[in-house]
């Protein structure tokens, strides 16, 4: 009957719902905030008021606490005295458990607003003689509800009493009274029980809790564990369906409701300096846009966290604060090495803008590191934050699932508009395009470090892959880190390709030497031409001048000849003017006669213009 | 409906100290309770006393021997503490979880 119910919960009217969040509407059955960190989040403001909730799980996951955080917050936070029914520990035990989580029981129970009841059921000691039912337990129930005038009640684990009582047909009926029983008191009420194979629990105490069911689990992957809390169902109400984790710290249960968020997250279009000047000056003046997510990528040694210290530089320089989380250095060790470079962040933290959250990847699980973060960021409100390497993150976990926290951490740093910038270590082997998170198509802006050997040294050259919404430079650059930090400089591009240090340096002194030449080959051939075009105008002049020459004599010789032709043709004249002046008397022979010889002089006029 | 320790025997103390919880005055409570006199009266008369505790009373009581069914009789004396759940209409059962029966220690 068990897997029957369990299957319907799968198609229950929650479980389609997988939107984020969940918010209460108005209609919706009351809800009871449990307090617990992030879990009313899941479930759309907290657990059914006055119905009973399954809270399942293994031996350690984390129920007893649950049921006993519920109490706690109710009484702290929402003024709803609670009992707990405690069928396994005693209340010395409880109370000393949960010290450490900074919960005063003996406090709560002073003040009248907790009640614990330890139930204890021996087998051996009891023999069944005839017919019973629990009254006792719901004449304590109700005593104790009424005493600190209850809302809410924890039951933990009502399960052992299959164990203590030898009759499981009267155990379920009195079981189903009772839930009826808490139903109709008005009762929030948290029941845990052990999960059984294959089944939410195992003696099916979900067959009589239907509202709400909450299955918790502790895996331990590659040494490490990781908690997860998960709604199952919840009737009446939409809740997030997904598996998530949650860790038990000095605060008690925190769940970490931030999945992929929908991506709502509003968009600046206001761009930041990387503190790095000639960097912004390929991303066309400034850089990242305010609120995205930047990824450095690059090979051992290539200044990764050199380019994110730059980045908190110039934040705190503006007066934002920042968060690093530095998975590599303390934060002694990343001062000092970042005064190598000029930069003082020592400086910066005690002014209060920067903060150094050093953590060995190792040393907690995944969802941990998660949490941290969230709670940092929370706490300290930074316009920046800084995971330095986001790669270390693989060792403690999967790749998907570094994956998967990573993608909660820029979803939820995206909705908070926090500038975030990842470094990534790229393994010597592998393709500098490759980043081993995979997360590069989570990022907005791509930054590429790596490292050239060639001709006996490493030279440093800086890619930027990808840079959404903006125009940026898709040239390789060298740089330099030096004392004054992050320098780019004047990038070659040869026929073989970029060219980088001595090599650069090289080619820069071949180019002046070839330059130099140029111009000198060039003043050789100016002068070479003035050269020819003086011989060609002396040339010219001489040839000119021998024609002058020969135009003279000519002349001269036209001349003569003209001048001879007159003669003849006065003398003619002279002969035809006698020989009309015996015939008709009149001028005209004369006038033919003196246009002769005028044409030639005139056309010799207009040749010596 | 509290008795308080009655003593039904002589004045001498009782080797046998009974106590019997109950949740009010029902059917069961009476027979119960008359089960149990019967069977005292039969194989312990003179050494008893029998300590009736109604819950719906005293509720607090509840909590210092454990109790969870109802009926329960607990044997607090002679050591060790025993508790007989049900009606005790399986007269048997109770002589047994009274450590009456003569060859119960077999039978256990």
């Amino acid at each position: 009957m068990a897997e029957s119910k369990k299957k319907k919960t799968g198609s229950g009217p929650g479980a389609s719902v997988a939107a984020h969040p969940f918010p209460p509407t108005s209609r919706a059955l009351p809800k009871a905030p449990s307090g617990i960190h992030g879990l009313d989040e899941i479930t759309g403001g907290g657990l059914p008021r006055g119905r009973p909730t399954l809270v399942c799980g293994g031996a350690g996951s984390g129920k007893t606490l649950f049921a006993l955080e519920f109490l706690v917050r109710g009484i702290l936070e929402h003024g709803e005295p609670g009992v707990f029914m405690s069928f396994e520990e005693s209340e010395e035990e409880l109370v000393a458990n949960v010290a450490s989580l900074g919960f005063d029981l003996r406090r709560l129970i002073g003040e009248g607003k907790l009640l614990i009841d330890h139930i204890r059921v021996e087998r051996s000691e009891i023999e069944e003689t005839g017919e019973y039912d629990l009254e006792g337990l719901f004449v304590r129930l109700g005593h104790a509800t009424k005493t600190v005038g209850a809302k809410r009640v924890a039951l933990d684990t009502v399960e052992s009493l299959f164990a203590g009582l030898p009759n499981p047909a009267v155990l379920r009926s009195e079981l189903r009274r009772l839930f009826r029983w808490l139903k109709d008191h008005g009762l929030t009420v948290v029941i845990t029980g052990e999960r059984g194979e294959g089944t939410l629990t195992r003696f099916g105490l979900e067959e009589y809790v239907s509202d709400c069911v909450i299955a918790l689990d502790h895996r331990v992957t590659e040494q490490i564990s990781t908690r997860r809390l998960r709604v199952v169902k919840y009737r009446g109400s939409h809740h997030g369906t997904n598996e998530y984790p949650f860790l038990i710290d000095e605060q008690g249960i925190s769940v970490l409701p931030i999945t992929s968020l929908g991506l709502s997250h509003v968009a600046s279009s206001e761009r930041i300096s990387t503190g790095i000047a000639r960097l912004d000056e390929m991303f066309g003046g400034a850089a990242y846009y305010r609120g995205s997510t930047v990824l450095v990528s690059g090979t051992a040694g290539t200044g990764k966290t050199t380019v994110a210290a730059l980045l908190v530089r110039s934040a705190c320089d503006r007066g934002e604060r920042a968060l690093y989380f530095a998975y590599e250095e303390s934060p002694a060790q990343l001062a000092r090495n970042m005064r190598s470079i000029g930069l003082d962040l020592d400086a910066y933290t005690d002014e209060g803008l920067l903060r150094i959250h050093p953590s060995r990847p190792q040393a907690n699980g995944l969802e941990l590191h998660l949490v941290t973060a969230h709670k940092l960021i929370a706490d300290f409100d930074p316009a920046i934050v800084i995971v330095d390497p986001v790669t270390n993150l693989i060792n403690v976990a999967s790749v998907a699932e570094t994956r998967s926290m990573l993608t909660r951490l820029i979803d939820f740093l995206k909705m908070r508009g926090t500038t975030a910038l990842f470094t990534s270590l790229t393994a010597g082997d592998a393709s500098p395009e490759q980043t081993d998170v995979g997360i590069s198509s989570l990022v907005d802006t791509w930054i590429m470090l790596e490292t050239v050997e060639s001709g006996g040294e490493r030279n440093r050259l800086l890619t930027i892959v990808k840079s959404r919404g903006m125009a940026h430079s898709n040239q390789k650059a060298e740089y330099r880190i030096g004392a004054d930090g992050i320098r780019l400089v004047d990038t070659y591009l040869g026929p073989s390709g970029v060219l980088t240090g001595s090599a650069r340096l090289a080619q820069e002194a071949a180019d002046q030497a070839a330059a130099t030449a140029q111009t000198e080959a060039s003043a050789r051939l100016e002068a070479q031409r003035e050269q020819k075009r003086r011989a060609l105008e002396g040339h010219i002049a001489a040839l000119r001048d021998q024609w002058e020459a020969e135009d003279a004599e000519m002349e001269e010789s036209i001349r003569g000849l003209v001048r001879q032709g007159d003669r003849t043709g006065e003398a003619r004249a002279e002969m035809a003017g006698s020989r009309l002046a015996f015939g008709q008397e009149t001028g005209q022979a004369p006038k033919a006669g003196r246009s002769g010889p005028e044409r030639p002089r005139s056309r010799r006029g207009r040749r010596r213009r | 409906m509290t008795r308080g320790p009655s003593k039904r025997a002589s004045a001498r103390p009782p080797t046998w100290q009974l106590r019997l919880y109950i949740a009010g005055h029902t059917p069961r409570s009476v027979a119960v309770l008359s089960n149990l006199e019967k069977l005292c009266e039969e194989r312990l008369a003179g050494q008893y006393s029998i300590e009736v505790i109604d819950l719906l009373r005293n509720p607090t009581l509840a909590r210092g021997d454990q109790i969870l069914a109802l009926p329960t009789l607990v044997r607090k004396l002679p050591p060790p503490v025993k508790k007989i759940i049900g009606d005790l209409s399986n007269e048997e059962r109770v002589l047994v979880g009274l450590d009456l029966r003569p060859a119960g220690g077999k039978e256990r």
